[in-house]
């Protein structure tokens, strides 16, 4: 349960750390394009080692990193098994039935796997650098114009981010749920499927009458300090563009640039 | 002993409140009833409370007693069935509750639960914002706040790596940065390990002592209530007692029907005083101590 870390914010003052949300939010969805769009090896290293870069520039070691792609570690490695199976192609390697391994297969599931952690790793560094509160005035400010059309960005944003805030409150809970049902002789490790989503029902219950019951308690304290919603609300923190995000923004943008001309000139990965 | 001489002063201050006018009333509850539901036993009946300005009063009760329920009419987030509550001089209504509210802060029990945003200057900004103040007005009430309760250091810190005691003392600083003229603590301690109990009761009798911020701690602790200058004991929805924390602490035979009851020391101090020793209330054991060596030696 621990090593969930996503969504948790690493507190150093970095490049990174100071770069305007906005910039961050926009970059990433950037960098996902760029890793979808990369049709080679090239392309992918050249997102690799930007990424590389953004990780020495926040200053997160590397086991906070890794930590995060454990936890798609299952899903990495079972997307791949699957393409590698049933991706077919020509230059077959060994076939049993409608399994089938081939050159081109292998291949291709090393390519996504590569994919799939670069976008979660990425990802991660967006939370690991960017505070909530700060996440959340990105979205919001990204999404202002939606305004126009009713929608209420304000609300939507806070209950991102007290999502959020609360990921690593009901981690605990968890935890500490399960342990009060096991200490009773309830057992989570044996039987079946069925058996074992079953057992997770004396958790999740509680679990939700506790988040419920905290949502309650917040909502309490967030009258009592005054919480009207958005209207009339101001921000302590500004969200100002710096010659950081200038150079962030280049980044991304050669990034792309460079990816978009490697899949032209240079190809398919083979 | 010091630290009484403010809040007798605000006893006296009280006395002539009552006799007078009521508007110097921080808090005043006049005859309030209050129920959770439709057909369920009063939380509150028929209530008349009040707390002068800069006063410190302290309010026990086991649970059940109505005292939190106190905390949340007082603050407007719910309304008397009947009977009328004043803060500041102002009837609390639907119109002026954010006016009321920037008057009277509120600190729940949990720290987690009350905490809105991971940073902590983000936190304390939180209420500053809501009223819509300027940027460089929430700097300077975050720059307060925090060093009224003492953590200045721990501006950028996250709030989930505190202690419970510096969670909850974020919590007074995120009611401190609207610059309240009243804190009610809503069993704040009640989470808290013996000193975070102690950082919190220093933080606000501070307040209560050098800002001349009006505190209502509610408790059931019986040695948080020895620093305040007034002690209420609530029983089933009424105030039963009321007195110095000194007068409540002698009556300790009522006090147990109220199922509330000294600490030992508490006791151990009485059974002195009556075996012929002068011996203060204190329910702090290094206090006593040194009590006891003066008069021995």
């Amino acid at each position: 349960m621990k090593d969930v870390s996503f969504g948790q914010f690493y507190p150093v003052d970095s490049f990174v750390h100071r770069l305007d949300p906005r910039l961050k939010i926009v970059f990433l969805i950037a960098y996902i394009v760029a890793i979808f769009l990369a049709s080679n090896f090239y392309g992918l290293a050249a997102c690799a080692a930007v990424l590389v870069l953004i990780v020495v520039c926040a200053r997160i070691p590397v086991g906070k990193v890794l930590r995060a792609v454990r936890g798609v570690t299952f899903l990495v490695l079972f997307t791949a098994a699957l393409n590698v199976l049933f991706y077919g192609g020509e230059t077959v390697y060994w076939q049993w039935g409608i399994f089938c391994v081939t050159f081109e297969g292998i291949i291709f599931s090393v390519f996504l796997a590569l994919r799939l952690v670069l976008l979660v790793v990425c990802s991660s560094m967006l939370t690991y650098t960017t505070t909530p509160v700060s996440l959340t005035d990105g979205v919001e400010s990204l999404l202002t114009p939606l305004k126009w059309i009713r929608l209420p960005v304000h609300e939507l944003a806070l209950v991102m981010s007290i999502a959020l805030r609360f990921i690593p409150i009901l981690m605990d809970e968890t935890a500490r749920i399960k342990n009060a049902q096991m200490a009773r002789g309830a057992d989570f490790e044996r039987g079946g499927l069925v058996k074992k989503v079953k057992a997770t029902i004396p958790i999740l219950v509680p679990l939700l009458l506790s988040a419920f019951r905290r949502a309650d308690e917040l909502g309490d304290a967030m009258d009592a300090r005054c919480y009207t919603g958005g209207k009339h609300r101001t921000k302590y923190k500004k969200l100002r563009f710096t010659w950081r995000d200038l150079v962030a923004l280049l980044t991304g943008a050669a990034l792309i640039t460079g990816v978009v001309l490697m899949k032209v000139y240079l190809g398919v990965p083979y | 002993m010091g630290k009484h001489r403010a809040s007798a002063r605000s006893a006296r201050q009280f006395a002539f409140v009552l006799g007078e006018i009521s508007v110097l009333n921080a808090i005043e509850f006049a005859d309030v009833s209050f129920r959770y539901e439709e057909g369920a036993p009063f939380a509150v009946r028929h209530l008349n409370f009040s707390v002068a300005e800069g006063e410190f009063v302290a309010v026990l009760g086991h649970n059940g007693s109505g005292k939190s329920t106190l905390a949340r009419l007082a603050n407007g987030l719910l309304t008397p069935d009947e009977g009328t509550i004043f803060a500041f001089g102002v009837q609390l209504g639907e119109k002026n509750l954010y006016d009321v509210r920037r008057n009277v802060g509120v600190v729940f029990q949990n720290p987690d639960n009350q905490t809105v945003a991971t940073i902590v200057e983000d936190d304390v900004a939180f209420g500053a914002e809501n009223v819509g103040l300027p940027r460089e007005e929430i700097g300077r009430r975050i720059d307060f706040a925090l060093k009224a309760v003492g953590m200045e250091p721990y501006r950028t810190a996250t709030v989930a790596r505190l202690s419970g005691g510096q969670k909850q003392r974020i919590a007074i600083a995120g009611v401190l940065a609207l610059k309240p003229k009243a804190i009610i603590l809503d069993e704040s301690t009640a989470m808290l390990d013996p000193r975070g109990r102690r950082e919190i009761v220093d933080v606000v009798s501070r307040l209560n002592r050098e800002e001349g911020i009006t505190v209502v701690l509610i408790t059931h602790f019986m040695e948080e209530a020895l620093l305040a200058g007034r002690a209420v004991v609530m029983n089933r929805g009424e105030v039963v007692m009321q007195g110095t924390p000194r007068e409540i602490f002698g009556r300790r035979e009522e006090l147990l029907t109220y199922n509330l009851a000294l600490p030992r020391i508490g006791v151990i101090c009485e059974k002195l005083r009556a075996g012929g020793m002068d011996i203060g209330d204190t329910l702090d054991a290094a206090t006593l101590a040194k009590e006891i060596a003066a008069c021995v030696s």
